[in-house]
């Protein structure tokens, strides 16, 4: 028997949102200080950064919020908050 | 398990810049892998991850209400054990979800014993609807049902020992850990969804909104409230307390100064107080779980 309640949602279907519209911040990787070490990629909310394969990590800013929290937690100090330009 | 590389928590959700709760349910799915069914009651990671039609979830997900989330999760596990299917079955609910409105049918299926996992998601008080108390808030912190003032310091009561309440109904395995330690975090949860029976796992995710603080200190945050013994990371195995995360402990006030909901200790003037009975909190959860390293010179300073 169907079930009349309810609805469903296609999976992943929210990458229609492109978050990175909220952005004040981006983040800038400078990627001859980085350790490959991929803390950044683990902490981010939004899942947006990622690894090409060889240990460079790059934000995806279509989704990127601007947070943060890859600047901070970077134990390199290899990314910066730098002021969006729009 | 699965590659962890791949996002099954994928980026488009609506929550805040700097979301805690955004990063467990990363990390939690990336503990899981794809053969799981997720039961979410409502509160900010429902409301967030899915705004019909969109959701940012990748395996199958299934909203409950804030009340019945582990009678749903009961029943999806019953009808897979009659299916004979292996999937596994995680209910994740905020602190007001589970501390509060859900404990009723928390109990039961623990009580009944169903092979689930619940996860709590622990951001001390109801954040959706505008940062009311749950029994998951803290002493003293300000919400907008404690909200601190002239006759108050906000909350009046301590946070609710919920791990404590699930080991006394005889849940094999039972683990708190944090979002600022992501591998521990990923390791608890393999552990609770491999073990048989209802497990739980609270994990401490500070949310930047009803906090009061910037989205980037999050995890610094998150790290701070465990490195004052203001949260302790422990797994307990049937009832005992078997690993316990130790530190070396940091005054409450590094921790309580960088947050709004704790300013009224601080300004207009310092109220020593109360800090001093936040500090006992601390004090006593060292003393129970043993948190504290013991270095064997004194610290040079």
């Amino acid at each position: 028997m169907p079930l009349g309640l309810g609805c469903s949602a296609r999976p992943g279907r929210a990458k229609d949102n492109r978050t990175g519209s909220w952005r004040v911040f981006w983040p800038r990787f400078d990627h001859s200080k980085c350790s490959k070490c991929g803390m950044c990629q683990t902490l981010c909310p939004e899942g947006c950064i990622s690894e090409d394969g060889e240990g460079t990590f790059q934000p995806d800013l279509t989704y990127c919020k601007g947070c943060g929290i890859c600047a901070e937690e970077c134990p390199g100090g290899a990314i910066q908050m730098e002021k969006e330009e729009k | 398990m699965e590659n962890e590389a791949c996002e099954l928590f994928d980026s488009g959700h609506r929550a805040c810049g700097g979301c805690g709760a955004a990063l467990a349910s990363r990390l939690i799915l990336k503990a899981a892998g794809k053969d799981v069914i997720v039961v979410s009651a409502t509160g900010c990671l429902e409301v967030f991850s899915t705004p019909y039609p969109e959701t940012a979830w990748k395996v199958p997900w299934v909203h409950s209400l804030f009340e019945n989330n582990s009678a749903v999760a009961s029943g999806i596990e019953a009808s897979l054990k009659r299916q004979g299917r292996k999937e596994k079955v995680i209910a994740i609910g905020g602190d007001g979800a589970t501390f509060d409105i859900g404990i009723l049918c928390l109990s039961g299926a623990f009580e009944r014993g169903h092979d689930f996992t619940y996860i709590c998601y622990d951001n001390e008080a109801y954040m959706n609807t505008g940062i009311q108390r749950s029994g998951a808030t803290p002493y003293d912190a300000s919400t907008t049902t404690t909200p601190a003032g002239r006759c108050s310091y906000g909350n009046p009561r301590p946070k609710k020992d919920m791990p404590a309440i699930l080991a006394a109904h005889g849940s094999p395995y039972i683990a708190t850990t944090s979002i600022a330690y992501p591998r521990d975090m990923i390791e608890k949860v393999k552990r609770a969804i491999e073990t048989q029976g209802p497990t739980y796992v609270q994990v401490h995710a500070p949310c930047c909104t009803g906090w009061g603080f910037e989205g980037e200190k999050t995890v610094a945050i998150a790290k701070l409230a465990l490195e004052t013994g203001l949260f302790v990371s422990y797994e307990m195995v049937d009832g005992s307390v078997v690993k316990v995360k130790k530190v070396l402990r940091k005054p409450v006030e590094e921790y309580l100064s960088t947050q709004r909901r704790f300013r009224h200790l601080f300004k207009p003037k310092r109220n020593d107080a109360e800090i001093a009975k936040i500090q006992a909190i601390a004090d006593r959860n060292a003393e129970k779980f043993g948190i504290d390293i013991k270095l064997k010179k004194p610290a040079a300073e």
